[in-house]
């Protein structure tokens, strides 16, 4: 048995050692470099295009603008129909590309292109006030933009306290290591790819759809991704360029994003605006729960963040209302980042009922006790492994909880405040149909292929667990071959879904060729035995509410001179059922947990009103946790039976480690200094601003 | 990116002749700022001028108690020095607090001294930047400006010089070895390495070209002086300061030096006047720092950091006494 064991990932060695290969990595020959020109206007048309000077350099090959581009076809977000047409929706919108001979003098034209504009009037502010807001029917994920139960308006008045707050979070940007990179080449009429992205398969599809050709016609590698957390799950508008630019000069392109060009040609997570009311009996039943969410896409396609679909899930209330509201701002569109909607809106809920808890003087936990909804609030379906009071209770226990003293700013030794605080975490259960073959060969070896893709969390070793738990054999005997579009349809690392969705095919396939060997007696014949499984009529039906949980505990030190934060202690409690791997699950939550506290301290991507730009756009300047902003860090799982929902057992963990993170690090502020900071990141001003 | 010469300097002499004979030359030293302004695009010299390995690496403590380092000297490598952190601490800890380990194993003393704003409008050439491209205008005092300078800026520019290694030099009186290409040295006190913006903000120091700084010369610390550097950023490693300290105390004297906060490294000297030889309340010192921000040009994003530097040399001053090490 290995599955659930704590193995290292099978390519471990090859990535410390460097013999991994990841997409821009791939000796082509005759290969062109792309460089991509990005708008300096946020919102215009461009007049003109001005390449000779770039031209006149004789290492550089082309060229390419709006008037010069092959024409694409809708795929996903019109963000990816780059060089369509000379109207500029943001600052940074690629209005160009230089191809040339080497990657210097393709940086060099592109400094040398001349773009003039036409500038029209912007607007990259997230405002309440905004009189153009528009109310989307639905959101990311399908859910319903607005969800309405009982009366709250009625409740929040009749309510023995209220608790009425705003909390935002500034847009932030993912920043995998690797950047978008990819290597594309024509033949004929088929599209090859060396790409680093979040699913090879929906690569194959998005870039045929935007070419207008079958997924069958392109051919995605994906061997090795540097991470993604949401930026690679379509096609970038930087990644499409590169197979722009392919098709005019017939030669093979590649092109690496730098990490400032990543902040406007590959997507962020939108700046989020919630006001949360809540209203609640003296004993501390909640009689009233609204969440009106505010949050941007561009002007060019919707995009809108389910900012407010936990709240449709977490507590029991009667009267429950979630709306949310869409901005249209001369920014790129926003797209997912680790936990879309649960990331923002948990921290508003969160952040809110530690608010009511201290109107009510009841501590934080019991509140949450209390509240605890018999089925799903918003859809009034029943749960499968509701597990998040075991979550918190358990946590309490390992952290502590019991002795803490809830006044706010009361313990003080030398320069530091100290202070805890909790907060909730949920992800839902997502998993999709797919497909994946697996062969016996008469040597008693056994391969299995998945176009699965391994950016970082562990999957292709959780994989390989899969297949050789469900084929029963030597682990020696067994090879996982992943990344690659040619292995047939398969799901995106996305929603937590990744590897219990591959998974899920990879061991109907296996137990299908177990079954097949078998009857053969257990000799494979000399042609061996092939089974291509396919699950797409095994998925789960929609009867049931399926949720992972957690709890986050955490314990901060605040700078009393100077209103800095440290981490002294986080703590998580994990509901998920089995874990295909022990290690890189342990790892997955580790992650969400530092992203947690690098959103509520450090992340925000700056944007400057005047000139519609994305001002910190550098890893020195746009800032995330180190080693020495988080002294303690632990996860812990809790195994629950009736959590094995999936086709692998389990349920997704890839995000919930980041939900509700940052609200426990800003009710432990808080309960350290007495400042309630509701606007993300917490900084040092912010705390002192008493 | 623009195709440039790399050539590596021999002798002081051949060094200042190869970056005077063309305009567009500069030196190199670490290259951990130089070739990140290369690579935006900020900085497009013709020919880089490597004066890394010149003999200028010594840390050479003097009979008198003061120090000279090599402008050549890696920051690493003064900041672990065992007499540099027993008789300048303040100096130890600022290089510690500054950058990561590997930027610290590759940078130079003198590459830090004269390393350039991280304004982000100065490093993004898509931008107006008054200091880049002279009458562009100035896009921080209407843009994001919080990481800026509230003293000693203008209308023109609000930039600030981010090096905590300048700042500690600055408490210790320091003064800079410059190496003129004739041969001549020139000693320039650290307070005057680095020019105010006024409506020149490109001209940065008071460095003619082809002036190489070899070193810099600490004078023995004040007898008996205790002496700490503290950061104020934005996480607890691998940040710029949002406001810093460098503070040396002696029973006669005090010197306070803030970074984060100037073009320059931003010695108090009113506050220091205010508070020498006097045992003052927090309150005291929180006033004397303020005093010295009078002629402050705070902008709507920043001027928090005039009250944080005040509750920050306040907080120093009270360890430092607490600390039992003035008698
Ligand atoms: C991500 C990041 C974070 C950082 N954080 C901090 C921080 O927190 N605090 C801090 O203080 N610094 C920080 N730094 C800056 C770092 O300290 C400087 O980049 C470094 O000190 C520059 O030294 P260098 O030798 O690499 O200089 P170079 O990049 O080689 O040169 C810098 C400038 O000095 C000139 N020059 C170099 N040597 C000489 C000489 N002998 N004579 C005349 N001119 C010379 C060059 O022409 C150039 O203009 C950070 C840098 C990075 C990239």
């Amino acid at each position: 048995m290995t599955a659930g064991s704590g193995l290292s990932r099978l390519e471990g060695h090859d990535k410390v050692t460097g013999a991994a290969r990841y997409a821009y990595e791939y000796p082509v020959e005759d290969v062109l470099y792309v460089w991509p020109v990005g708008a300096t206007v946020a919102s215009g048309t461009v007049t003109e295009v001005d390449s000779t000077a770039a031209l006149a350099d004789p290492e550089v090959v082309a060229v390419i603008d709006h008037t010069n581009a092959p024409r694409l076809l809708p795929a996903v977000t019109a963000d990816e129909l780059v060089l369509q047409s000379p109207t500029v929706a943001y600052r940074g919108q690629i209005v160009a590309a230089v191809v040339a001979t080497t990657i210097e003098a393709a940086q060099e034209g592109a400094e040398q292109v001349l773009v003039r504009y036409v500038e029209h009037g912007h607007k990259v502010v997230l405002d309440p006030e905004d009189p153009d807001l528009e109310q989307p029917e639905t959101t990311n994920a399908g859910f319903p933009g607005t969800s309405i139960k009982g009366d709250v308006d009625a409740a929040l008045a009749a309510a023995d306290v209220v608790v009425d707050t705003v909390y935002t979070t500034p847009a932030q940007h993912n920043n995998p290591m690797e950047t978008v990179a990819i290597i594309a080449r024509w033949d004929g009429e088929r599209l090859l790819l060396h790409d680093s992205n979040q699913g090879p398969w929906a690569a194959a599809t998005a870039f045929g759809m935007l070419w207008g050709i079958p997924p069958s016609q392109v051919d995605v590698v994906t061997e090795h991704v540097g991470g993604g957390f949401g930026s690679k799950v379509w096609p970038t508008a930087g990644a499409v360029v590169a197979t722009v630019a392919a098709r005019v000069t017939g030669r093979p392109c590649k092109l690496m994003l730098t990490r400032q060009q990543m902040y406007t040609m590959a997507p962020a997570r939108t700046a989020t605006r919630s006001r949360i009311r809540l209203g609640a009996r003296s004993d501390g039943t909640l009689t009233a729960i609204d969440h009106d969410a505010l949050q941007y896409s561009s002007v060019i396609h919707e995009f809108v963040e389910q900012t407010g679909s936990a709240t449709r899930t977490m507590y029991a209330s009667d009267n429950l209302r979630i709306r949310h509201r869409l901005a249209r701002l001369n920014l790129p569109t926003p797209r997912v980042m680790r936990a879309p909607g649960k990331t923002p809106g948990m921290f508003a809920l969160e952040s809110a009922m530690d608010e009511l808890a201290y109107a009510l003087d009841l501590d934080p936990l019991a509140l949450r006790l209390r509240n605890e909804p018999a089925t799903e609030p918003a859809s009034g379906l029943p749960f499968d492994g509701r597990h998040l009071v075991d979550c918190l209770q358990a946590g309490a226990d390992k952290f502590g909880w019991a002795s803490r003293d809830p006044t706010p700013g009361a313990r003080r030794r030398g320069r530091w405040l100290f202070g805890t605080g909790l907060a909730s975490a949920m992800y839902p259960v997502y998993q999709q149909g797919g497909k994946a073959t697996a062969r016996a060969e008469p040597d008693g070896t056994f391969d299995v292929w998945v176009a699965a893709v391994d950016i970082g969390t562990g999957s292709r070793t959780a994989l390989w667990q899969a297949a050789v738990d469900a084929l029963g054999v030597p682990p020696s005997q067994v090879s996982i071959h992943i990344g690659h579009s040619a292995y047939g349809q398969a799901a995106l690392a996305g929603g937590s879904a990744g590897t219990a969705s591959w998974g899920g095919a990879v061991r109907k396939a296996c137990l299908e060729l177990s079954r097949r060997v078998a009857e053969h007696g257990g000799a494979v014949p000399s042609d061996g035995l092939e089974v291509t499984a396919d699950t797409a009529e095994d998925q789960l039906a929609p009867d049931r509410a399926r949720h992972s949980y957690g709890a986050h505990f955490c314990a901060v030190r605040v700078d009393a001179d100077t209103g800095q934060v440290r981490v002294d202690r986080l703590l998580g409690v994990f509901a998920h059922g089995h874990a295909l791997n022990a290690r890189t699950t342990h790892s997955q939550l580790l992650g969400g947990m530092v992203m947690g506290v690098s959103m509520a301290l450090c992340e925000q991507t700056v944007v400057d009103p005047r000139l519609g730009l994305f001002v910190n756009h550098d890893l020195a300047q746009y800032h995330v946790a180190t080693n020495a902003d988080i002294r303690g860090l632990e996860a812990h799982s809790l195994e629950r039976a009736d959590d094995d929902v999936t086709l692998v057992g389990g349920k997704g963990i890839g995000e919930l480690g980041i939900v509700g993170s940052a609200a426990a690090v800003a009710n432990a502020v808080f309960h350290a200094t007495g400042v309630r900071v509701r606007d993300l990141p917490i900084t040092p001003e912010r705390v002192r601003a008493r | 990116m623009r195709a440039f010469r790399y050539a590596r300097a021999t002798d002081p002499g051949a060094a200042a002749a190869l970056v005077t004979s063309q305009p567009d030359a500069v030196y190199l030293g670490g290259g951990t700022n130089l070739v990140d302004l290369m690579k935006l695009g900020v900085l497009r010299p013709g020919l880089v001028v490597d004066v890394s390995r010149l003999p200028y690496d010594r840390i050479e403590h003097l009979p008198d108690g003061g120090v000279l380092i090599g402008g050549a000297a890696r920051n690493r490598r003064v900041a672990h020095d065992e007499g540099i952190r027993r008789r300048y601490p303040a100096l130890a800890r600022a290089l510690l607090s500054g950058a990561s380990g590997q930027i610290r194993s590759q940078a130079t003393v003198a590459g830090n001294l004269l390393q350039r704003t991280r304004c982000p409008y100065f490093q993004n050439t898509a931008t107006p930047c008054n200091k880049r491209d002279p009458g562009s205008g100035c896009s921080a005092i209407p843009g994001a400006h919080r990481d800026l300078g509230v003293i000693g800026t203008s209308e023109h520019c609000v930039a600030t010089h981010p090096s905590d290694l300048a700042v500690a030099l600055a408490a210790y009186d320091a003064v800079v070895e410059v190496r003129r290409p004739d041969g001549a040295e020139v000693l320039v006190p650290i307070g005057d390495l680095h020019r105010l913006p006024g409506d020149t903000p490109w001209i940065e120091t008071v460095l003619e070209p082809g002036d190489l700084v070899t070193g810099v010369q600490l004078p023995p610390p004040p007898d008996g002086a205790v002496a700490t550097y503290r950061k104020v950023r934005d996480r607890w490693s691998f940040a710029f300061a949002t406001v810093s300290v460098a503070a040396v105390l002696s029973t006669d004297q005090v010197r306070l030096a803030l970074g984060g906060v100037a073009p320059k490294p931003w010695r108090l000297t009113a506050t220091e006047r205010m508070l020498a030889g006097t045992d003052p309340s927090d309150d005291d010192v929180r006033a004397a720092t303020r005093a010295a921000f009078t002629d402050a040009r705070p902008l709507p994003e920043n001027a928090f950091k005039i009250e944080l530097a005040a509750d920050l040399v306040a907080a120093v001053l009270r360890d430092l006494r607490t600390a039992g090490a003035v008698r």
